[in-house]
């Protein structure tokens, strides 16, 4: 018994682990690419957006993964999209509630959570063949790769465009921001030469 | 005239200075997908400005005609994303009745239009802009569409000519596009001023 509940506990240790890096949503699978560009001039809005992206994709892979056995294969992916969207209204709602400003500068992203790739690939990929709490684990461990990407990318774009990060000044008075990376430009150039320099990394490795 | 005036400059708008692609990140994942060859990318785009069209119609008629009224704005995603899935549901059986090779090349991404954020996104900004009539907002649909279309055959020819480059090991693929992409955006950046 007790070889086997260290066996449950390896492999939940490594689907959380999975989605940091491994499998990292954005930066190895290349899902959910829409909103890493569109929210991550700034580390706040981008913050926000990974914990609407964690909230979601929790529910919707607890909601998932307790109706899998009823689901009817041609009606999965609909079934997948109807409960994703609900939970993305819920969030727009709490989101309204409690942080307008950021409802505001998020804009139409919010609901396009809707349709990020990531949130439906764990649906289909994870919650539709596995118990709740593993689904559980899986979201938590994508969703925080998810976020993890977005700041990193966030985070370059925020110092070398505007010199702040989180909005406190960072670099020197010298320093003249590169605005051409708080604009779409940036936001492409800076994802591009970030996969590449994960692809670097994973070459080096190997 | 005005009206006319009107329906120019907000398509003009949709398809260069708005392009939901190079200025929204809308639909980035067929856009790195299905930017290998020109004809693929030619056909994705017409899929995708035919859905575009039907459903930014469909879900300004239904957000105008039943959830306002009614009084039903919450349910406005759910509405949304069923629209869509239907009209998706709908070219792909029309495809594969009539242009049987059309649907084998599109092979995964033709169920993925669903999933494509442009088509979705376009349906909440004729909201976000509070598009008030239902010509405006069919302009603004098909405008859209093509606008993707558009940046997606751009992208596909540079590609194609991209083979030819000694590009580094580690920017092959994704990176190198999403470069590409950026400069292109840059590009489009130059229409801003036309009107």
């Amino acid at each position: 018994m007790a070889t086997d509940s260290d066996g449950q506990m390896c492999v939940y240790k490594d689907t959380l682990l999975a989605g940091l890096w491994r499998e990292n949503p954005v930066l190895r699978l290349l899902l959910g690419m829409c909103p890493t560009l569109a929210v991550t001039a700034a580390v706040k809005p981008a913050f926000t957006m990974g914990m609407c992206v964690i909230f979601v994709l929790v529910c919707s892979n607890v909601m998932v993964s307790l109706m899998r056995d009823r689901l009817k294969p041609h009606l999965r992916i609909l079934m997948f999209t109807l409960t994703i969207a609900t939970f993305v209204t819920i969030a727009d709602l709490l989101l309204k509630a409690f942080q307008p400003e950021m409802s505001d500068a998020l804009g139409p992203y919010v609901p396009l959570i809707i349709v990020n790739c990531a949130i439906i690939a764990r649906a289909e990929a994870c919650a539709s063949k596995n118990p709740v709490l593993l689904s559980i684990i899986d979201a938590l461990g994508m969703g925080a790769g998810f976020t993890l990407a977005l700041c990193v990318l966030a985070g370059i774009r925020e110092v070398l465009g505007t010199g702040k990060f989180f909005e406190i000044q960072v670099m020197p008075e010298a320093f003249v921001p590169w605005a051409a990376l708080s604009m779409p430009v940036g936001a492409f150039l800076a994802l591009g030469f970030l996969l590449g320099l994960v692809a670097l990394i994973t070459q080096k490795r190997s | 005239m005005d009206t006319v005036y009107l329906l120019i400059t907000g398509f003009l708008s949709v398809v260069l200075i708005n392009n939901l692609v190079l200025t929204k990140f809308l639909g980035i994942c067929p856009y790195l997908g299905v930017s290998g060859r020109v004809d693929m990318a030619f056909g994705m785009g017409l899929a995708v400005t035919f859905v575009m069209t039907l459903s930014g119609t469909l879900t300004w008629l239904i957000d105008h005609m039943v959830l306002i009224p009614l009084g039903l704005e919450v349910t406005r995603y759910v509405c949304f994303i069923l629209v869509i899935a239907s009209a998706v549901q709908l070219v792909e059986m029309y495809l594969r009745k009539f242009f049987p090779p059309l649907y084998d090349s599109f092979g995964i991404f033709l169920p993925l239009i669903v999933t494509n954020c442009a088509i979705l996104g376009l349906c909440l900004f004729l909201n976000l802009w509070g598009i008030d009539s239902l010509l405006e907002a069919v302009v603004l649909s098909v405008g859209g569409g093509i606008g993707f279309t558009m940046a997606i055959c751009i992208m596909a020819g540079i590609r194609e000519n991209l083979r030819m480059v000694d590009v580094p090991q580690c920017l092959q693929g994704a990176p190198i596009t999403l470069i590409t992409a950026g400069i292109l955006s840059l590009a489009f950046m130059g229409f801003a001023g036309i009107i």
